[in-house]
């Protein structure tokens, strides 16, 4: 039997009967658009003229001074429309469900941005918007609930398992084998049954795309490492997946290791997790003996995810892809770092993969270069990180 | 004939309970009850820390039973328990990955020593079941499939590659009471039977009530009830088994 959407052992279509025919439909639809110049046109349109695409590849030249290695370049995505790299996926899919006839878009959001940028895209496009969000992220995010609610979407606190993004997918299924016909799932990350994996990597894979074409108008060559956060994984993807070609260039996914990977609250996934079958995919979980799904835990409500997207299974497992855990205060002592040093805020997530470019640069050569994708912004978080130091600071 | 099949000699009640809701104990002489009472077959549930198929009675369930520390294997000695005396065809309800990371074939061959029939995983369609199926053949395990209210073309080969019965998803949505049943069920059970005149059709989802089975049963060869019934054991808890035991009658009656 053909086996559908796979990388390596990974990914697959595992999900209710019920939702079957609206993933092949999804796929006939994404088969179709993909190469259709006037859908190409358009998606086109909306990243260059609404998401303000290309996000710039900016030289950080106090950082890289100051590690005394590499040179260090930082993918802006930050400065994206609605703040992050989320806007990219969700413009390509809900240009693709309308195409199909959806007028309803439903997602899960775990920090908020991917819900943000489908309130927005939905608003754009004259749709209804439903966000599911576990209702801690409900608290930890307070800002972007509100912002999602000014944009017409509604949200939905989700109060099952541990009420955090894991809980959100699983409501957002549901939801969807509920109310099919005028609903598009939305989905945030390259994780999740084919074909959504290949649809958000393709939707984000303009972010290696244009690193490429800038770093040689800079540079006249590749870089030496690109360096980016993983939950599900789709900046990361986003990032590496022109390079994966091109073995010279090291793939360095950033996952959040929370209070470190020897501990029980983590969201490390590649490091701590093992083969599993869960949200409608084959690939690496966090779970016990009994293949009960982990609890996990990051400061970081964007990455904390106790799954990864299947692509980036595959490439760990034949060594393509680095997968390196970062811990809570690595991140946060990153997150400050990037401000005081670049006066650049960037997302706690994102913060991740700035930890790890300060442990990588100064170990490499000065005429190597490191790519990091800042994959959003930092303001959502800065409430969080102020409690986190002892500041008593709500919004 | 496989035991499954035996099941559906006349209109088959299928019950559903979670295994270790709200305790072992308690699970298996809710299944003692069941058989007394006249259940066909029964589908044991075995817990999943995130049922995304679920509605919010049978996901408590879940949640109880796992806050209780049950794993599989105690959900494998409980059937070994049961075998002692119970009859009925019983068939294991749960997720891929609870099956996954025991090890398929552990699992299924687990399965057989303990004495189970069949296996139901709502998350693992048509197009993944090669995994599964084939081990569970080995094994003398029905793979049991599900055919959806959005199902259409797909019904047919789903059908005809179909071994112990079909699970006729009733409504769209998770599992759940529902106060009307608005599916063309009828039509449903007609294509699984065009493309397969053999095999045993049961509907299951939103059903509560035994004019609601009353109706099913006219058209299918059984009715699968799970959330009616796990609702009443998170109400009861220990003191659920007379209460699941005259609900269980009352259904069987309405359908016979």
């Amino acid at each position: 039997m053909e086996q559908k959407g796979r990388f390596g052992i990974h990914g697959g279509q595992y999900i209710p009967e019920t939702l079957m025919n609206a993933v092949i439909e999804l796929e006939e639809a994404y088969e179709h658009y993909k190469n259709d110049p006037e859908f190409k046109r358009e998606l086109s349109a909306l990243f260059n003229e609404y998401a303000g695409r290309p996000s710039r590849l900016y030289y950080a030249k106090k950082m890289t001074e100051e590690l005394g290695g590499a040179k260090i370049y930082l993918k802006r995505e930050d400065l994206n429309h609605t703040g992050a790299h989320k806007i990219n996926n969700v413009l390509g899919q809900a240009l693709l469900a309308k195409k199909m006839g959806k007028t309803r878009l439903i997602a899960e959001t775990g920090a908020g941005q991917h819900g943000v940028a489908t309130a927005t895209a939905a608003a754009l496009m004259n749709m209804e918007c439903v966000v599911y969000m576990g209702e801690e992220d409900t608290k930890r995010q307070a800002l972007n609930v509100y912002r999602m609610k000014l944009l017409g979407a509604s949200v939905v606190p989700v109060t099952t398992g541990t009420a955090t993004l894991k809980d959100a997918v699983s409501e957002a299924m549901r939801e969807w084998t509920n109310r099919i016909a005028d609903t598009h799932y939305c989905l945030g990350s390259v994780m999740g049954p084919h074909p959504f994996p290949t649809i958000v990597r393709d939707f984000q894979s303009v972010i290696s795309e244009e690193i490429k074409t800038q770093l040689y108008e800079k540079e006249g060559r590749l870089p030496d490492a690109v360096i980016a956060c993983v939950g599900g994984g789709s900046n990361a993807i986003g990032s590496f997946y022109h390079f994966i070609g091109e073995p010279s260039v090291r793939l360095i996914g950033c996952e959040a290791a929370g209070r470190g990977i020897d501990t029980f609250e983590t969201a490390a996934t590649v490091n701590t997790g093992k083969l599993g079958i869960f949200h409608g995919m084959k690939s690496y979980f966090c779970q016990d003996e009994f293949g009960q799904i982990a609890p996990v835990y990051s400061i970081s409500a964007g990455l904390d995810y106790p799954g990864v997207g299947p692509e980036h299974a595959h490439l760990h497992d034949i060594g393509r892809a680095q997968y390196v855990p970062v811990t809570d205060d690595e991140a946060v002592e990153a997150f400050e770092y990037l401000a005081k040093t670049e006066g650049i805020i960037p997302a706690i997530e994102s913060a991740h993969a700035v930890a790890y470019a300060k442990k990588l640069a100064p170990t490499m050569k000065k005429d190597q270069i490191i790519v990091v994708t800042v994959s959003g912004r930092g303001d959502k978080d800065c409430a969080a990180i102020a409690r986190y130091r002892g500041e008593n600071i709500y919004e | 004939m496989s035991n499954i099949r035996q099941a559906f000699e006349k209109k088959a009640f299928i019950p559903f309970v979670t295994c270790g809701d709200p305790d072992l104990e308690t699970t298996k002489q809710i299944v003692l009850a069941m058989e007394r009472a006249g259940a066909s077959l029964i589908e044991l549930g075995i817990p999943f820390s995130d049922p995304t198929a679920e509605g919010v009675a049978i996901q408590g369930a879940n949640l109880r039973a796992l806050s209780n520390g049950i794993t599989t294997d105690d959900v494998f000695a409980l059937v070994k328990e049961l075998r002692e005396t119970v009859k009925v065809p019983l068939v294991f309800m749960t997720y891929a990955n609870v099956v996954f990371s025991y090890g398929i074939e552990r699992f299924c061959r687990r399965m057989a020593e303990v004495g189970m029939d069949g296996m139901i995983l709502p998350d693992v369609p048509f197009e993944e079941k090669e995994e599964f199926a084939p081990v569970c053949r080995k094994y003398g395990i029905d793979f049991i499939p599900l055919v959806a209210p959005t199902s259409e073309h797909r019904i047919e080969k789903i059908a005809k590659n179909a071994e112990g019965f079909v699970y006729c998803v009733s409504s769209l949505g998770v599992t759940g009471v529902r106060k009307e049943i608005t599916t063309d069920v009828e039509r449903m059970v007609s294509l699984v039977k065009k493309a397969n005149p053999d095999i045993p059709c049961a509907v299951g989802f939103g059903i509560s009530t035994p004019e609601q089975a009353e109706q099913m049963a006219k058209i299918a060869d059984g009715v699968i009830v799970g959330s009616a019934i796990v609702r009443e054991i998170g109400r009861c808890g220990r003191d659920s088994v007379p209460v699941v035991s005259d609900y269980v009658k009352r259904m069987v009656d309405a359908i016979t």
